[in-house]
């Protein structure tokens, strides 16, 4: 029983940073922009969770520092792409390439420096409840986040107005504009959402996955979490199920060699993602509704006067 | 999508060092790692010999490195781009480099180059490699004394003889002390994804190994043993920081002294390709001092460090392979061929080698 309990608990970590992150993503795509400098953004969050975090000794304070500089880092996106109409599938990849070489120099004093670690939540008898206890109420804040977020921002895009007219500028910014929506400031905050989700998922790596800072340690969980969006067609439930079943293979195929099972190695490390896509294309396979969530004018340049 | 992003990131990193090039006068080393310099791990370490060398030469000496190169076409360039910037001597610090070498090589014969753990050389072609594997022997006998379950976790990168060579001196290690040592294996395909190595770290001590011990290069196994309360080793860099409760010893390398007696070989006009195989007693391979361990155990890693150093290689008979046919008569040496070529499990391991 416990083993079971230990492996949820390991699924749950490895899949919380690709949730947050493909969430925030989600929520820009539906605005109508893409920005593929997820793991640039990440990996700043990372990066500025942990200094934050190992200047100050708080792992709340690096947490917070993580979600801004995220952030801010994707408003540098924002005024590119939404003020100067730059081409945003280009000036996405540079955030990337940026991200990952900027981090690597701001963190170059942290190399080698054991970091602070958010605390899991303990409530008193709860927690030590046989298993459900530490899977309710005994996982780390960031874990509690995650689903919070899923739930908020599925109710933000179909049952608020805000969300009705985000997806509406998704589908077509120009009728959006004509109605007198302020397209350019949706998108600007929505990036702004964006970056500040994938800052929390790099300070969810380098204080809670794996308390450190290392250069390049978001090893490719920002295009895994752009991945997700698209195959799970733009909607937040399916990107919840994505994430865990990605999670939940590339946990399992490691508990699978460690067992010993006799099937390649390479094959299993490869089981994860082609699991995640067979699983969310065979959701995803109703052609139309999928046609109804991709937002139409996705990765269009919007420039208000023309 | 990422490679693509790797080759871009080493173009640019390429052409800013073609601004810093050009000194008068100086002879200029260069390095081209895999990894980030800030892992903590193999590319830092060989990274912390670079600065050796500009430490030792002083201002005879000029150097510049690449990382971040991915193994495969993109290294060609890589060290294409420096043999163009004037780097006299080159290092390539990683296995899967050795063919991009050899062909550059070629193409720049004025040039010398050196290949890390790799077995092709040339006429202006060296290769040098540190027989890590040594530590690795005294890691098992630690692990066998120390692990209560007799069962270790290993976590490994990909399934080359440089790695498989580890895991076998390892579980001989083990079994000096203890025959019926087991070792549970898990493949990570990657030198470098700590929240992989964690997550594999998580799986290995979930199904019962008490002990952990890694070829990949980051800190985040030990660190899971530390939060677990278990044990386990470093690699490459003293991780003893992070883990100041688990860490029994770490496996480091130390490559500043090879470096510096290679670039002044090459400041002096002597340079030759060469082949050389570092060991324990070279101080190329060091372990990091014995730490949470009985006195017994620790004088026993100690006696063992020294015995191999002394010129005595794990790899003596009598050694059974993974299927029991014999390999290695009583008394008898592996030679280094069949080690740098080691595709093959000796007995007592458990795992299916993926081939």
């Amino acid at each position: 029983m416990d083993i079971t309990v230990n492996i949820l608990l390991t699924i749950a970590t490895a899949a919380t940073p690709l949730l947050i992150a493909a969430i925030g993503e989600l929520v820009v795509e539906r605005s109508g922009v893409l920005n593929l400098g997820v793991e640039g953004m990440m990996i700043m969050g990372a990066v500025g969770g942990f200094g934050a975090g190992y200047l100050t000794g708080s792992p709340w304070i690096g947490l917070l520092a993580a979600i801004i500089v995220g952030a801010l880092f994707s408003l540098l996106f924002a005024v590119m792409t939404l003020s100067l109409a730059t081409n945003q599938v280009a000036t996405g990849l540079s955030l990337t390439l940026l991200g990952l070489g900027l981090s690597g120099m701001i963190g170059t004093s942290f190399v080698g420096q054991p970091g602070v670690r958010l605390p899991n939540l303990d409530i008193p008898g709860l927690s030590s409840i046989p298993v459900v206890g530490k899977l309710i109420f005994g996982q780390d804040p960031v874990f509690y986040i995650s689903i919070a977020l899923t739930a908020a921002v599925m109710w933000f895009l179909f049952k608020t107005r805000t969300g009705l007219t985000l997806r509406s500028i998704g589908d077509s910014h120009t009728s959006a504009h004509a109605l007198g929506i302020k397209v350019i400031r949706y998108r600007y905050l929505a990036v702004m959402f964006g970056g500040a989700c994938a800052g929390l998922a790099g300070g969810h790596l380098s204080l809670v996955y794996t308390p450190q800072w290392v250069e390049n340690m978001s090893a490719g969980r920002g295009w895994i979490a752009l991945a997700l969006v698209v195959f799970a067609s733009w909607r937040p439930w399916r990107v919840l199920a994505g994430a865990y079943i990605f999670g939940a293979v590339w946990i399992g195929q490691l508990h699978a060699q460690a067992f010993g099972i006799p099937v390649p190695s390479q094959f299993l490390s490869s089981l994860p993602y082609l699991a995640t896509i067979v699983v969310l294309v065979l959701i995803s396979r109703n052609k139309r509704l999928t046609m109804m969530n991709t937002p139409a004018s996705l990765g269009q340049p919007f420039v208000p006067d023309r | 999508m990422k490679k693509l992003l790797i080759a871009l990131m080493t173009t640019a990193a390429a052409l800013s060092l073609a601004a810093s090039a050009e000194a008068a006068g100086k002879l200029k080393a260069c390095w081209v790692y895999t990894g980030p310099i800030g892992d903590f791990g193999y590319s830092y370490q060989h990274d912390q010999g670079r600065l050796e060398v500009e430490k030792a030469l002083g201002d005879k000496v000029e150097t510049a490195y690449l990382e971040n190169v991915s193994e495969g076409p993109d290294a060609d360039r890589a060290f294409e781009r420096l043999a163009r910037e004037k780097c006299k001597i080159i290092f390539g610090t990683s296995f899967g480099f050795m063919d991009a070498e050899v062909k550059v090589a070629k193409k720049f014969p004025k040039v010398m180059f050196e290949h890390a753990t790799g077995f092709k050389t040339g006429g202006n072609l060296g290769i040098y490699n540190a027989r890590f594997y040594e530590g690795r022997y005294v890691l098992g006998q630690i692990a066998a004394k120390e692990s209560k379950k007799g069962l270790a976790g290993y976590i490994v990168s990909f399934p080359i003889p440089e790695v498989v060579m580890g895991i076998n001196s390892f579980i001989l290690g083990a079994q000096s002390v203890n025959p019926d040592f087991k070792v549970k294996i898990v493949w990570v395909n990657s030198w470098f994804d700590p929240g992989k190595e964690a997550d594999a770290a998580k799986a290995l001590f979930d199904q019962g190994a008490d002990i952990i011990v890694q070829h990949t290069d980051s800190t985040a196994a030990l660190q899971v043993a530390e939060e677990r309360k278990l044990h386990g080793f470093g690699q490459s860099s003293d991780m003893i920081k992070f883990a100041p409760n688990a860490q029994l010893t770490s496996l480091t390398d130390e490559w500043g002294p090879y470096y510096i007696s290679r670039v002044q070989a090459a400041l002096d006009g002597t340079w030759k390709p060469d082949n050389v195989w570092l060991g324990i007693k070279d101080g190329a391979v060091k372990l990091a001092p014995f730490t949470n361990m009985p006195d017994d155990v620790k004088a026993m890693a100690e006696a063992t460090s020294k015995k191999i150093a002394g010129g005595w290689n794990p790899f003596t008979g009598p050694v059974s392979k993974q299927d029991g046919s014999p390999w290695l008569k009583d008394g008898e040496v592996a030679d280094d061929g069949t080690l740098l070529g080691m595709n093959f499990y000796v007995k007592g391991i458990d795992d299916k080698l993926p081939q």
